[in-house]
């Protein structure tokens, strides 16, 4: 025998018998450490490498297999891809069976060997073998890569008209995952498909019925013409009722049901045929009831079955009072001992309720009861669900719900959490003083895990309702005890609160209750309070910036505190942090130099108007179901919110530069005219095109602006005559916008702004935007430029950039050219596009000439 | 569809992997690494499944062997459940009585099984006799062209 002569010249060769791979797996068991299990995998991975390489025929099979149980281990075995192949070509099944079975591990879509499998893979599927048609089969369902699936289609379609049963149904899976490749095979499968629904076989039938489903979901086409060939349905639907009437059959019995797969199968195409079609669901309806009150609900597959049935019945156009038992149906499942079956009628809730709004609206108690459940899958869809379910007047009860749902929540639904409990009270408050209250609990609650965009959102309800300052400064002050390092963002809404109203905290003339006892407050508390915050290393620098704009708000509210501020102020004039530092400064000499216009310039500000279209934006958009449903991701929620934002970085310009523009208008410092000025001041400089205050998040961007605004007033802040003379001269020359970058989507624009009296100095703002459909992560820029200029970034506005244009980031880059030489600039972009770390680098050489003469 | 399906022990040691759709093997390890860390930190007491990226994560614990399928959004997590358990069968109708070890030390057997279960990420055969008529006949083809007496440890041994 050839086998038994190639045997023996081995063994006399003196080549050792290979390791058994039951013997390997002892070994690698039996080390005690995982070094130990390291030496015995490396050594034998060195031996297997060396019959590989001596292309030794008898002992393949085995060494391959020891691969696999190695690959398992983590280890690396890419150099096994070539054996499997020789195995597949091997006529011994013993051989293509470990080679196939290697080939689905070893090799994923992304190899360059598929050309050779696929030849082998051709020469099997013509086999007269049926198993190794059948291995052929299954490892082309396995890789299918696009080309397998042009090259094999044909074939695939030949053998799904097979006789045998075996090979049909397998070739029916496989043209399933080939049209999910390939979507213009779908018509060549068509024809052969509708043959397999008249088989008896449950495998054929549950195979015919997985494709058609793959089909109808992926080409209208194939729907249309399933739809077309009217029997369909009632075929469908003589199947189903054949399963559930049918007696025990023990090859197909679950539990006491029928072949459950098979039925939501059925179930799933049922759906997609009847889906917008009312005649095919006037079809199914009887047959759905039937399911819906004869599966057994006991055990789990009863439930899977009743689950897909639910799904069906609210997907098609059926009858009310189907939907109504389906709807008691997930009621039930909602009272289900077995966690998994709760789990599965919260989804599905969540699913239905836009359609079935009231009736789902029946079961609220008992979904909010869920946000107690010790499991985490269960509180996430609970909450999710309380979220779509709130409306006017629930809005009380719900709120308070979930704020003590928000207190012991994991840290991450708390952001989520927090975030939506806001959108919901915007939308549905019953009153302001409701809102602010609320507002303020869930600050309270939630800490540091609040999104920037609350704050803001927070400063402007507070400001817009004129009737409730005292009460809400008042509230405020009485919130602000205990950690308040956890809960910053509180603190800033405060700061910015006592910083315009600290005055009205003795204000008892408002609703106070009696028994509410008044707390005494004395001027020097407020400031003493201010000065702790300052001095905490635990404050975040934004909570300082809040806190040093109150401060100085403060010495026009308590004029006797004054003398007590200024020194506060003045100690942060060498504060490491650039703004804070020049906060400091700017607040410094307008005790000094500018005493006689501190008081206008910090009086009260008007209220804060955002336009209310905006608003409607924000509304409509944050209270679409979907979003509340899925996760908001940070950029939408910051794109949403534009309109607070843009008003908060208006806050903070008039924080910081209004002496600037008040210096040309000592005369008539009127409130009104304040704010006109700021608005001026916006539109002579023009730091602020009007998409650079959008969906970066708000304070950086704040930053940016502030920073821009530095580098215009003549980047040169400690020397205070030069701050307020370079005034006069404030002009930008207009630079025409390049667009540095654009591929795949990702487009990257530059602004120049050059001021006329720094002439050396372009600051550039850089504009990403991102037409694709999936967001960009972690998005890093980094630049270079020749070694005679200088070039400072500063921090950009996000990591993210939106997908679909839905909003953008932003960065500002300063460049400083004192030869006066063109400027060339090689940009490198780093992110994370859809699972995936990108890199992209660029030169730029197209700048235009003003920007260095 | 069913994206992939992962064996792993209570220790977090792999048993068996079966992917249905192409990822590069780096995110495969990842991905392992991830879900086993996930699935052994929930309490029995938990329910079954966990939202995870865009797939839903349905696990479920046979003695030693915890069994996880990826599903996507579509699919019946439920029934899932049920393939889980029909797969535990299959195993143990093969083995007679299945343990850990039987699945470490055949592991290729535990794969064909598979094979024969489902194809491309869907179920292609509800017939438990079929399955594993199947495979005894796929086994008998290598036994008879195993060389015996000359050399009993010729197969994989």
């Amino acid at each position: 025998m050839d086998l038994q002569s190639t045997i023996l010249s081995k063994l006399t060769s003196g080549m050792p018998t290979p390791m058994r791979l039951r013997d390997l797996i002892r070994q690698i068991r039996a080390a005690r450490t995982a070094a130990d299990e390291r030496a015995v995998i490396q050594k034998e991975c060195a031996y297997i490498r060396s019959t590989f390489r001596e292309e030794d025929n008898v002992w393949r099979c085995r060494n391959v297999a020891k691969l696999l149980y190695i690959h398992m281990l983590g280890y690396p075995s890419h150099f096994g891809q070539l054996e499997c192949l020789k195995l597949i070509a091997s006529p011994r099944f013993t051989d293509k069976r470990i080679g196939y079975l290697g080939a689905m591990l070893l090799l994923d879509e992304r190899q360059d060997v598929h050309l050779l499998i696929t030849n082998s893979l051709k020469n099997d599927l013509n086999s007269q073998t049926q198993f190794v048609v059948g291995l052929a089969l299954c490892a082309l369902g396995a890789i299918c890569s696009p080309e397998m699936s042009r090259d094999l289609g044909g074939e695939v379609e030949r053998l799904m008209k097979s006789s045998n049963t075996y090979i049909k149904k397998k070739a029916a899976l496989c043209a399933a995952r080939i049209i999910r490749k390939v979507p213009e095979f779908i018509e060549m499968f068509l024809p052969a498909v509708r043959t397999l629904l008249t088989e008896k076989n449950h495998a054929v039938l549950i195979t015919g019925i997985t494709l058609m489903i793959e089909m109808s979901e992926r080409s209208p086409d194939a729907l249309s013409y399933f739809k077309k060939h009217n029997e369909m349905v009632p075929n469908l639907v003589r199947i189903l009722k054949n399963l559930i009437m049918a007696g025990y059959s023990p090859e197909h019995d679950v539990s006491g049901v029928s072949d459950p797969f098979l039925q939501i199968k059925i179930l799933r195409l049922l759906r997609l045929l009847g889906r917008n079609d009312a005649e095919a669901s006037e079809a199914m309806n009887d047959i759905l009831a039937q399911v819906a009150t004869n599966t057994e609900g006991s055990k789990n597959v009863g439930n899977a079955i009743l689950y897909e049935t639910v799904i069906s019945i609210m997907d098609i156009k059926s009858e009310s009072g189907l939907r109504v038992l389906a709807i008691n149906i997930l009621g039930r499942f909602l009272l289900n001992m077995d966690k998994n079956i709760r789990y599965v009628a919260l989804t599905t809730l969540l699913k239905t309720v836009q359609a079935d709004y009231n009736t789902v609206q029946r079961h609220r108690n008992t979904i909010v009861e869920c946000l107690k459940d010790p499991d985490v899958s269960i509180r996430k869809k609970a909450m999710e669900l309380c979220f779509a379910l709130i409306n006017s007047t629930n809005i009380r009860s719900m709120t308070k719900e979930l704020i003590s749902f928000l207190e012991k929540a994991d840290p991450e639904f708390k952001s989520i959490c927090s975030s939506n409990l806001c959108i919901c009270a915007e939308k549905y408050a019953p009153g302001s003083k409701w809102h602010i209250d609320t507002m303020i609990k869930v600050l309270t609650t939630a800490g540091n895990y609040v999104r920037d965009d609350v704050v803001g959102n927070l400063i402007q309800l507070i400001s817009d309702t004129n009737e409730l300052h005292s009460y809400a400064v008042q509230q405020l002050w009485k919130h602000l005890k205990g950690d308040l390092e956890t809960k910053q963002p509180l603190v800033q809404v405060s700061m910015w609160a006592l910083g315009e109203y600290a005055d009205l905290l003795n204000d008892i003339s408002l609703e106070t209750n009696a028994e509410e006892s008044f707390e005494s407050f004395e001027e020097g508390t407020v400031v003493e309070f201010c000065e702790k915050i300052l001095n905490s290393n635990l404050m975040n620098i934004v909570t300082k910036e809040y806190t040093l704009t109150a401060l100085i708000k403060l010495t026009v509210r308590f004029p006797s505190q004054a003398s007590r501020i200024k020194p506060i102020i003045d100690s942060y004039g060498c504060h490491m942090n650039v703004e804070i530092q020049q906060r400091s400064v700017e607040f410094s000499t307008l005790f000094s130099k500018h005493d006689e216009l501190r008081p206008s310039l910090f009086d009260r500000m008007p209220p804060m108007k955002s336009s209310s279209e905006k608003k409607e934006k924000v509304q409509n958009e944050a209270l679409d179901i979907n979003e509340l449903n899925g996760d908001i991701d940070s950029g939408h929620v910051n794109e949403s919110h534009k309109a607070q934002e843009y008003s908060a970085a208006l806050l903070d310009l008039l924080g910081d530069p209004v002496p600037i523009t008040n210096h040309d208008r000592t005369e008539e410092p009127k409130l009104n005219n304040v704010n006109n000025n700021v608005l001026d001041l916006l539109g002579v400089i023009d730091v602020n095109p009007p998409n650079a205050v959008n969906n970066s998040q708000m304070l950086p961007n704040v930053d940016i602006n502030s920073s821009n605004l530095l580098s215009l007033v003549g980047s040169n802040v400690q020397t205070n005559s030069n701050f307020f003379d370079g005034l006069g001269s404030q002009k930008t020359k207009e630079i025409p916008s390049i667009t540095a970058f654009d591929k795949n989507g990702l487009k990257i624009v530059f602004d120049f702004e050059k001021a006329v009296d720094v002439p050396n100095t372009v600051t550039i703002t850089l504009t990403a935007t991102n037409a694709s459909d999936f967001h960009i992560n972690d998005f890093l820029f980094q630049a270079a430029v020749p070694k005679t200029f200088q070039l400072q970034m500063l921090t950009p506005s996000s990591t993210v950039i939106p997908a679909k244009n839905s909003g953008c980031l932003q960065q500002v880059l300063r460049v400083t050219n004192p030869n006066k030489s063109q400027l060339r600039m090689r940009i490198r972009l780093s992110y994370e596009y859809n699972g995936t770390q990108k890199l992209e680098q660029s030169e730029i050489n197209n700048f235009p000439p003003d920007i260095w003469q | 569809m069913m994206n992939f399906m992962l064996l792993f022990s209570r220790q977090g040691k792999l048993r068996l992997q079966k992917w249905f759709v192409a990822y590069p093997e780096k995110v495969k390890r990842k991905v392992t690494r991830e879900l086993i860390t996930i699935v052994l930190s929930r309490k029995p007491k938990h329910c079954s499944f966990i939202d995870w990226k865009d797939m839903k994560i349905v696990y479920k614990r046979y003695a030693s062997l915890y069994f996880l399928c990826a599903i996507e959004e579509n699919d019946n997590e439920l029934l899932c459940l049920e393939l889980i358990h029909r797969y535990v069968e299959l195993l143990d109708k093969y083995f007679g009585s299945v343990c850990e070890l039987d699945i470490i030390f055949n592991f290729e057997k535990a794969y064909f099984i598979l094979d024969e279960f489902m194809l491309g990420g869907e179920i292609q055969e509800t017939s438990k006799k079929s399955v594993l008529k199947a495979i005894a006949a796929q086994d008998l083809m290598q036994e008879e062209e195993t060389p015996q007496g000359f050399f009993e440890d010729h197969g994989l041994g």
